[in-house]
């Protein structure tokens, strides 16, 4: 069974249509990942999922659970959980602020302690900085902040939206292979990313989004191979 | 010296008051990202709810139904006139809080009538010090404006849900992310704003014991200046714009030349701190993302 299927999901701003009824799942233990050009929908089609933007019709269910209406702040506990494009981390928090923000919804002390050690070995440089303000941090120790605070509240799916945006060569490499260590530790993913070579290598399935449409899918290698998308997203 | 000392301690008890209205505008806006401006009227309201109960004779009685009849009417208004505007254009909200401010100000003048009332709390006294004669109600008020400070500083600082305040203010939708229910969190919001007023209606009733319709107008848009002066959106700037607001009106007050131009003063240190400074003292500038 499907851990998220979404089904006809349509949104509009005012009269313009972002997502025409779009359909896909994540099957529990995949890195499913959404690529597209600027403008194809991708992050109207990751916060429309979990509700910060409204859906004008389609169904969303996660676990079995119908979502559609959930509000945004019900969603995590359930075990879904959103790095948002941009990073969007607590600028004015400090970096251990962040991370209790991260495990809002969990209320054993003893539980969040364990999950603050996991984060500290995983990410030294953050363990090194927990008391530093946020936003002072640089570009990819931010992004690393942004996926521990998303990883506090121990998601079943973590959604990326747009990890690699404005970070050094070498730092991708970096946020993909620590994508990879988590997905080895049995975390689900759904990614949305516009460097398309780094994204389907890495993952299971992938869409293809074009201007609020799926309009191909398949596993990564397929995608990798097909014409379309080495034409339009590879440089092929 | 005598005059300077009891000018000065009048000062920062009216500061007080004014940087306990400020804090309410001042959180709401941070949170919320809207002007309360029926902000002042909320302690107007408490004025009245004082003056009602003291019939039972019992200040602390009053004070207590004033602080929660205001708490619950905050929260009735954020939930009936605002929550569903949340996300409409800051235009549409401003025009409802001012409509909120004439509707409360109309019941609260077809119920009580347009003539103010006298309403005697509790006489404090005075004390000699240092050769001045200072009112004890405004070292009650120093006293307790430090108190609340103190307690909010350290609640938003060192509390989950102080923290989570902060969480909303800068990004509603990474809050939303991380579980936190923000609509619950502007309730809080509005809940402390509201307590505060009630303090601050209280300790202004002790300064001018009178109650009328229109009492909330001129210490709303005086706590309101002080909010902008300070940095809107910062605790410590409300609290050191309200003091200095204070300060300045009762220094201004005491000198026989200038005293009948206070306010034209006091809105003028407005203006020049928008110009010099539009941030105010202790505000931050947003990066605007695109």
């Amino acid at each position: 069974m499907a851990l998220l299927e979404v089904n006809n999901l349509e949104v509009y701003y005012g009269v313009i249509c972002a997502l025409k009824g779009i359909s896909f799942h994540v099957n529990e233990g995949e890195i499913v990942s959404l690529i597209g050009a600027n403008g194809a929908g991708k992050t109207t089609m990751m916060q429309s999922t979990v509700g910060i933007i409204p859906k004008r019709g389609g169904q969303v269910l996660f676990d079995g659970q119908d979502i559609t209406k959930t509000p945004c702040h019900k969603i995590v506990k359930l075990g879904m959980t959103q790095v948002p494009e941009g990073r969007r981390i607590f600028q004015e928090l400090t970096v251990y602020e962040n991370l209790m923000m991260g495990a809002y919804t969990m209320k054993d002390q003893q539980e969040f302690k364990t999950e603050l050690d996991k984060i500290y070995d995983l990410f030294p440089r953050l363990a090194e900085r927990r008391k530093q303000i946020a936003g002072t941090l640089s570009g990819g120790e931010q992004q690393m902040l942004a996926m521990s605070r998303a990883l506090m509240s121990k998601p079943k799916l973590l959604m990326l939206d747009e990890p690699s945006m404005g970070l050094a060569p070498i730092l991708v490499d970096q946020i993909f292979s620590i994508i990879k260590e988590l997905h080895a530790a049995g975390t689900t993913i759904l990614l949305v990313e516009q460097n398309a070579s780094k994204a389907l290598e890495i993952s299971d399935r992938a869409y293809v989004l074009e201007t609020g449409n799926i309009t191909l899918s398949g596993t990564g290698a397929e995608l990798m191979n097909s014409p379309e998308v080495q034409k339009a997203y590879l440089g092929g | 010296m005598e005059v300077i000392l009891s000018t000065l301690i009048n000062g920062l008890s009216l500061g007080g008051i004014y940087a306990m209205i400020a804090l309410g505008y001042t959180m709401v806006y941070g949170i919320a990202k809207m002007l309360n401006f029926a902000h002042g009227d909320i302690i107007m309201v408490g004025g009245y709810v004082i003056f009602v109960v003291m019939a039972t004779g019992n200040p602390l009685l009053a004070v207590a139904v004033a602080v929660i009849a205001c708490v619950i009417l905050g929260i009735t208004i954020e939930r009936v006139a605002y929550r569903p505007l949340r996300g409409a254009s800051p235009l549409a909200v401003l025009i409802t809080a001012i409509g909120v401010s004439y509707l409360l100000q109309s019941l609260a003048q077809i119920i009580f009538g347009s003539a103010p009332k006298m309403v005697t709390v509790y006489e404090f006294g005075s004390v000699q010090f240092l050769g001045a004669t200072v009112q004890v109600a405004s070292l009650v008020t120093m006293a307790v404006t430090v108190v609340v400070m103190a307690v909010l500083t350290l609640f938003v600082k060192y509390t989950r849900l102080g923290r989570a305040m902060i969480a909303v203010s800068e990004d509603r939708d990474a809050a939303q992310l991380m579980g936190i229910n923000v609509n619950a969190i502007i309730t809080i919001t509005f809940a402390i704003g509201s307590s505060l007023a009630a303090l601050a209606g209280l300790f202004y009733l002790m300064k001018a014991p009178n109650v009328s319709f229109t009492m909330g107008a001129m210490p709303g848009i005086k706590a309101f200046t002080a909010a902008v002066i300070g940095g809107i959106g910062s605790i410590p700037g409300a609290m050191l714009g309200g003091i200095l607001l204070g300060v300045v009106e009762s220094i201004s007050y005491k000198i026989t030349a200038i005293a009948p131009y206070t306010d034209a003063i006091e809105f003028s240190i407005l203006i020049i701190i928008l110009l010099v400074r539009p941030t105010g003292f202790l505000g931050k500038k947003r990066r605007e993302k695109v």
